[in-house]
């Protein structure tokens, strides 16, 4: 009861505070630019050797890189701290089938999300199978339609095109689920169904999603969902109660809180893939926020040359001010180095 | 009245899902699982779909893996791969792969040892069953893999209610429901509707799931999600007969999920989604059934002159809430005990789908929801049996 309170203080503080809530979002203005560089050639591939679609990227602790990517199949492969190739990882795994992120837990286990079979696959560090969520539907049903109308209720232990997985400090599961249904789901560290938020169906609505692109949690405990196709990141705390809503950075296709003492939240308001005209002008840049919303400053925009963004769709940021970002359009990664950090807000 | 108030009870409790192990106040038999597998570094396993071992306690995993692809050739939409056969020793140790790139490996569905050592395979999406001999021959195959596949085959939802696995047909002239009969099941005889379910005279397997032997060395198929019966051969493979078709009565299937036969030549069916386990003769005349074992994904039956009947109630793919553990039963329906519950865990079940029980107390259990093949030491107290 306390708590169905405080989520509806919330909610109603919320709706003061940000009037127009399911509007059209206007972003932040007089956002402060934060120089960078981006490193040239930082991953260094053998001369057989190609990336795809950069969906994913993720550090370890030893700041070695996993890329999770599309090329001929769906590969994941691993980098040195340096960004020389060291080797590919999960050749023929049953669940590789359409890339799309690839995140490092706090014991360096490695998790990829694959919304091509609707599993996640958890890695231990020398690269095993210790667990899988989700399951590939099977051989024998053939290829399917894409369904018509609604999709079918979402099921605790399925996943419809999953997007994204995060983890708080006890090690319980979060999944992004995804492009079909539109929910965060949450298990204990073993694989057991523990709540959700949202269904199968999208809204624009507080507590709904229009495709939950990607996840991040706090140290304690909170997840940040970008819900990217309302223009907004969700902000929820360990038992999927709605904080706040952060509003004005666009559409967040990518989400990252980077470690440490104090924690900053990056997004990305991606150019769409598609690159349509025009969109070039107004997105393809990366915010870089304070965990309750403030705006530090932006950086990047949209472009095909080395420094700038083709839709970006993973950030590693275990150290934020060194970030890996890896795009879809440009089948690559870069190491983006910002030049300064600053406590402006311009919110 | 006794028997009344258990049937009651057995049905009461069959309306929750089959979770009746759980209410009958099984005993638990204590036990400890390992997961034993190594496989080199860039090998994998997916789906454990059959396990079993042969006499010398090698280790054969038939498991859905790779990427299963449908490649469209222009005439014909080809289907390739997605299956693999692995031998491991008895330490668990990868020894070597059979039957690489066989046509007939698309989606595993079982494997079982025969008294002689060799391997059989079920596959349930090329509809074939494969006889390799010890050393990795094939020696024997059953059906024939369809040439061409319906793309798209399927809309993306599954039925609701059971998540049954079985492919909604075109509409059948006999006009029955899902699960109903085979598009590909001519009529036996060739005059008259054979009933929906009990398929051709001969092979032509619709999604089989699994084989047994008799003492003569009589092969027997369980024919599967798309049929609703067991086909029998002798043992050069020419076919005798076929007994069932789908429904709910005696000598009736939905879902033939596995057969096992023990040293009286009796014949157990898993007739999963009845949440039953049928008796047979060798002709398939019916002789009881076994209502208490919640949906049989996994049968097997010991070897030696006291034999014991594994059953898994496994739980659907899509929910570890409920079901999953095994039952130990004597061959007379008895429930001995039970162990495990659904899950991710070691001594945790994801869909079994297979189990070897060459050794009573030291089980292989192959899980489709895991990955993994989990081996199983039961300690039976005092008691328990």
């Amino acid at each position: 009861m306390n708590r169905y309170l405080n989520g509806c203080l919330v909610l109603l503080a919320l709706l003061v505070a940000v009037p127009g809530l399911a509007q059209t979002r206007a972003k932040a203005q007089n956002v402060p630019e934060i120089p960078f560089e981006s490193v040239p050639n930082f991953l260094k591939m053998p001369a057989d050797v190609y990336l795809g679609e950069s969906m994913g990227v993720a550090r370890n602790s030893k700041g070695h890189i996993w890329v999770y990517h599309r090329r001929d199949d769906t590969r994941l492969f691993e980098f040195d701290e340096n960004g020389t190739f060291v080797r590919e990882w999960g050749q023929g795994v049953y669940g590789f089938e359409f890339a799309h992120k690839v995140r490092v837990d706090r014991e360096d286990n490695v998790w990829v999300v694959d919304e091509g079979t609707n599993m996640l696959i958890k890695f231990n560090p020398e690269g095993r199978v210790l667990m899988v969520l989700g399951r590939r539907p099977e051989a024998v049903e053939g290829a399917v339609e894409t369904p018509q109308g609604n999709p079918p209720p979402d099921e605790r232990y399925l996943f419809a095109r999953p997007t994204d997985v995060t983890w708080d400090p006890q090690g319980n599961i979060f999944v992004s689920d995804g492009y079909i249904n539109h929910r965060v789901v949450k298990y204990d560290k073993n694989g057991r169904f523990i709540r959700k938020v949202g269904s199968n169906l999208r809204g624009p609505e507080p507590y709904q999603f229009n495709t939950p692109h990607s996840i991040a949690a706090d140290a304690q405990g909170n997840v940040y969902v970008a819900d990217r196709g309302n223009a907004r990141i969700q902000v929820f705390d360990n038992n999927l109660v709605l904080r706040a809503i952060y509003d004005n950075v666009g559409n967040p296709w990518e989400v990252c809180i980077s470690p440490g003492p104090h924690q900053y939240l990056f997004s990305s308001n991606s150019n769409p893939d598609s690159n349509p005209a025009a969109s070039w002008e107004v997105s393809g840049e990366i915010y870089k926020m304070e965990l309750d919303g403030r705006i530090v400053g932006k950086f990047g925009r949209a472009g095909k040359a080395v420094g700038q963004f083709q839709t970006v769709h993973g950030i590693d940021c275990r150290n934020p001010d060194e970030l890996i970002v890896s795009e879809i359009s440009a089948w690559r990664v870069q190491k983006i180095r910002l030049r300064q950090t600053t406590t402006t807000s311009s919110r | 009245m006794r028997r009344f108030v258990l049937t009651a009870l057995i049905t009461a409790t069959l309306a929750f899902s089959g979770t009746l192990s759980a209410q009958l106040n099984i005993p638990e038999i204590p036990f400890d699982a390992t997961a034993p597998l190594t496989l080199p570094p860039n090998l994998h396993l997916g789906e454990a779909a059959g396990v079993a071992t042969n006499s010398k306690g090698d280790i054969f995993v038939y498991t859905r893996t790779g990427t299963p692809r449908i490649t469209t050739a222009g005439a014909r939409n080809v289907s390739h791969g997605g299956a693999r056969l692995f031998q491991f020793d008895r330490t668990g140790k990868f020894v070597r792969e059979m039957g690489q790139g066989a046509y007939g490996f698309l989606q595993a569905q079982q494997v079982r040892v025969d008294p002689q050592d060799n391997i059989w395979v079920v596959d349930q999406m090329s509809t074939q069953v494969i006889k390799f001999d010890p050393n990795g021959r094939i020696q024997m195959i059953f059906s024939r893999k369809p040439e061409a596949m319906r793309v798209p085959a399927l809309p993306l939802a599954v039925p609701p209610d059971t998540y049954a696995l079985v492919l909604p047909q075109p509409p059948a002239p006999a006009g029955e429901g899902r699960g109903g009969a085979p598009p590909a099941a001519a009529p036996a005889g060739g005059r008259g509707a054979a009933p929906p379910g009990s398929g051709a005279a001969g092979e032509t397997f619709n999604r089989p799931t699994d084989v047994a032997w008799d003492s003569a060395g009589n092969i027997y198929v369980a024919d599967g999600y798309g049929n609703s019966r067991v086909a029998k051969y002798d043992s050069n493979g020419k076919w005798i007969k076929n007994w069932g078709s789908t429904g709910t009565g005696e000598g009736q299937f939905r879902v033939v999920h596995g057969i096992q036969i023990d040293a009286s030549n009796n014949v157990y069916v898993a007739d999963r989604d009845n949440k039953r386990i049928q008796v047979f003769d060798t002709d398939g005349n019916f002789k009881t059934q076994y209502r208490n074992v919640g949906s049989p994904w996994a049968i097997c039956i010991t070897p030696g002159p006291r034999q014991f009947l594994y059953v898994s109630n496994s739980n659907p793919p899509n929910n570890l809430d409920y079901d999953g553990e095994i039952l130990k039963m004597t061959l007379d329906g008895r429930i001995v005990g039970k162990f495990g519950r659904a899950g991710k865990l070691l001594k945790e079940f994801g869909t079994v789908n297979a189990i070897d029980c060459r050794s009573e107390n030291e089980l292989y259990v192959g899980e489709l929801g895991n990955w993994r093949v989990q081996k199983v030491m039961l300690k039976p107290a005092a008691g328990t049996q």
